[in-house]
């Protein structure tokens, strides 16, 4: 395929407005159309939802469509789907895996969540525990085991999972990665209320749950690899987002400031203006990784990005609630609820002061974050491991 | 909120690159640590001739300058990775004092008597630096002027002049405007610096005799631009002296063993020097953006550089702490260059405006007033 350009892709969104007038047309068939039309992340292949084209020009098509007001699909409710499940679909599925799920998956008729941690596997999470076993007549998996802490497992129609497949070879290489259907038979999701009062995430059992073998993603035994497709990009989509100056976490609290001077005192001051000036330098640094992608040079910066934004929410969304005072002895609503995602500005400050712990635990916690920085791009020497040549089932646990 | 980003440019150009090789090869070549500590403490750190390789023959010292005024017509953007390759080296060479502060004030004066000590600079021929204390910070009150008692006649004190023991040339702000003051005019005691590579000293001017460059509105707003772009780009000497110590010492604690491994394998380093990286990182994107509002002379450019003061003052102060710290005894030792990257990151932090005072200076542009 020619190169495409900007202009090219210009051409193929006025077509899309103009053959699909996003003011009467059903948001689905819209964003389908969109999905057909290779504009739905452009530089995803053919017949894909993209056309192979530079992944930096999706902005392009992005803003384009925003401006004549087309409806999007809702990426705050479909994240784990578009940040996880596709890149590793798109990576390891079979052209029948591509085909099956990509489209629905984009379009958000099929919300996906991530089958990973478990009660006893969380960062280390190639310890999981949970079985796969090959039945023989029919080459179907027979699945039993528990998963935890699993974001919109409620809402979800489909899983990505991992499992064992043989406890006799050492931790990483006896697992197997699969596409699991969250309506089958024998998964149960249980709410599991959290630190907001609200269930965000889930505890799943899975008892005697039949997987096809053709929803198998990669080879058996080799779900390890796999499944680090997954948290890389895992780790990207987190940090990753563009906020205008005095986006994200700071907003609320320097509006407070300038609202409400009866609040104010010197020493919030201080560190109000401390977090203000690293939270424009987070702004500048991701800014300056997106210029690097753009121009082909991807810096490591990105490993950082998700350990920055996590300390700075905390203690920005912390601040907050010191600076609100009396109010902040407050909190908006203690109901347990089932959200579709987060939505930290929906809420008061005392939720957001709450939630934001999450930010450096979920997706892999701030500690293993640190390790990771500081082997693959210090080059420090790995953390000691006598795990490495056990067999899963010789673990201790 | 009133000021929207500009659009900015945060990486660095084929030609900045280009003159980063060739900055940083000179100084691997002619100013390596052992020589910067032996001249040091001769009280005379410059290395003359170090310098006119820099300004002359790399032409650093003329970025700044137009064309047409015989420098290389370049920006703030290329001076900031001079900038960066110097602090990586604690050169000392008075580039920050003339080819960036006392260039940029001879600029803001726009005047036809400060082209030709312009085109000396430019040249790196003379060196010339503003006769102000190296604490003055942008937007902080000028300090009050030296006395003119008639005819350019100048009768004043000014301490913690930074390089003026390698000037020829002082400009001085007097009560009747701008004047450059030949350096033989002047009484020059040194003072023992904090930092060893940026000497300080006082000047007393008993009537010394000085050629008028502008009148005292313009010289002061000349001062003050020249105050904006100076503490815009300390941040990348401070950013090039942060990345030394990260890569010195995480080259360091893998090599060092204790305890049957090496020290760098232990995770209370490693998540350490991990944090540290991260903070260069940002300072890296902090400076850029500072040195890019400042060539595209942005409208907020005095908000983008009082970011990169407030944040970068402390990256660096901290990169050197830990650099001292994770060497252990060696790190404590006169022989190790640790020291000088400690004293010139601590003195950076003091120079052009504490970073407190830059976040005074974010509260005003950002409208988060104090109490
Ligand atoms: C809001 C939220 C949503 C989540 N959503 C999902 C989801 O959708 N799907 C899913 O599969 N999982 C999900 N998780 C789980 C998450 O991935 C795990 O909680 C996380 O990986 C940490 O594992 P753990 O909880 O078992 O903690 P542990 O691994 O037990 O860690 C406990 C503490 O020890 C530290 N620690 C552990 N190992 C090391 C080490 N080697 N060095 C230094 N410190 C270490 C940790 O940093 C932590 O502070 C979610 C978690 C949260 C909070």
């Amino acid at each position: 395929m020619t190169t495409t350009t900007a202009d090219h892709l210009l051409a193929r969104v006025r077509d899309l407005l103009a053959a699909h007038p996003p003011a009467g047309t059903d948001r689905t068939a819209f964003l389908r159309a969109r999905f057909d039309a290779g504009l739905a992340w452009v530089h995803y292949p053919e017949g894909l939802g993209g056309l192979g084209a530079p992944r930096s020009l999706q902005a392009v098509v992005d803003a384009e469509l925003e401006a004549a007001g087309a409806p999007d699909n809702d990426p705050r409710r479909i994240g784990i789907g578009l940040g996880m499940a596709a890149p590793t679909i798109l990576a390891y599925g079979t052209d029948e895996q591509k085909r099956r799920f990509l489209r629905p998956l984009w379009v958000g008729e099929e919300v996906w969540c991530q089958l990973f941690s478990e009660p006893g596997a969380g960062s280390d999470l190639a310890a999981l525990g949970t079985r796969a076993v090959r039945e023989s007549g029919s080459g179907d998996w027979i699945v039993d085991g528990q998963k935890v802490w699993t974001s919109s497992a409620h809402t979800a129609r489909w899983a990505i999972l991992i499992a064992r497949t043989d406890p006799g070879l050492p931790k990483h290489r006896g697992i197997t990665y699969f596409l699991c259907d969250m309506h089958a038979p024998g998964v149960e999701v249980r709410p599991l209320r959290q630190i907001t009062g609200e269930a965000e995430f889930n505890e799943v059992f899975l008892t005697g749950v039949r997987i096809p073998d053709s929803h198998r993603l990669g080879a058996v035994g080799e779900g390890w690899a796999v499944a680090r497709t997954t948290l890389m990009n895992e780790r990207v989509s987190i940090g990753g987002m563009r906020i205008p100056r005095e986006g994200g976490m700071i907003a609320p609290v320097a509006a407070a400031w300038r609202d409400r001077p009866e609040l104010r005192t010197h020493a919030l001051h201080q560190r109000l203006l401390e977090l203000w000036v690293e939270a424009e330098v987070a702004r500048l640094t991701g800014e300056r990784l997106r210029q690097q992608l753009v121009a082909g040079q991807p810096g490591p910066e990105g490993s950082g990005m998700k350990l920055t934004f996590a300390r700075l929410n905390q203690e920005i969304s912390g601040l907050e609630v010191e600076l609100l005072a009396e109010e902040g002895l407050l909190y908006d609503d203690w109901t347990m609820r089932r959200p579709d995602g987060v939505d930290f500005t929906g809420r008061e400050a005392g939720y957001r002061y709450l939630r934001a712990k999450g930010n450096s635990i979920e997706g892999g916690t701030s500690e293993i974050l640190l390790n990771i920085v500081a082997e693959r791009v210090l080059g420090l020497p790995p953390e000691p491991r006598d795990d490495k040549d056990l067999a899963w089932k010789d673990l201790s646990r | 909120m009133t000021t929207a980003a500009a659009p900015t440019d945060l990486l660095y150009s084929q030609a900045e690159e280009e003159l980063r090789s060739a900055v940083r090869a000179l100084l691997a070549d002619r100013c390596d640590a052992k020589g910067v500590l032996d001249r040091a403490e001769t009280g005379r750190p410059h290395d003359p001739a170090l310098w006119h390789t820099l300004a002359a023959r790399i032409g650093a010292a003329g970025l700044l300058v137009p064309e047409k005024l015989g420098g290389q017509g370049a920006s703030h953007r290329e001076a900031a990775v001079v900038l960066e390759e110097l602090g990586r080296a604690v050169a000392p060479v008075p580039y920050l004092t003339s080819s960036v502060l006392a260039t940029e004030i001879l600029l803001g004066c726009d005047t036809a008597e400060a082209a030709p000590l312009l085109r000396e600079l430019a040249s790196g021929s003379t060196v010339c630096v503003p006769a102000v204390p190296l604490t003055l910070a942008p937007g902080a009150p000028l300090p009050a002027p030296v006395q003119d008692f008639g005819g350019g006649v100048l009768t004043g004190t000014v301490t913690s002049v930074a390089d003026a023991v390698a000037a020829d040339v002082l400009l001085v702000l007097a009560d009747t405007g701008l004047y450059a003051v030949p350096a033989t005019a002047v009484r020059l005691t040194p003072r023992i610096p904090l930092d060893l590579t940026r000497p300080l000293a006082t000047i007393t001017l008993e009537a010394a005799a000085g050629t008028r460059l502008a009148d005292a509105g313009t010289a002061r707003a000349a001062i003050a631009g020249a105050l904006l772009s100076g503490a815009g780009l300390l941040a990348s000497e401070q950013l090039g002296l942060a990345e030394w110590c990260l890569t010195e010492t995480v080259g360091h604690v893998r090599g060092r063993h204790q305890f049957n491994r090496p020290v760098g394998s232990f995770q209370a380093l490693k998540h350490r020097l991990a944090r540290l990286w991260l903070d260069v990182a940002s300072a890296r994107a902090a400076a850029r953006a500072a040195a890019d509002a400042l060539a595209a002379e942005a409208p907020d450019a005095p908000l983008t550089v009082a970011v990169a003061q407030a944040y970068c003052s402390g990256v660096a102060v901290r990169a050197a702490e830990e650099c001292v710290q994770l060497h252990g005894g060696i790190g404590m030792t006169w022989e190790h260059p640790a020291h000088l990257y400690l004293k010139r990151a601590k003195a950076d932090s003091l120079a052009l405006g504490t970073a407190g005072h830059h976040r005074g200076l974010v509260a005003d542009f950002a409208e988060l007033p104090a109490p």
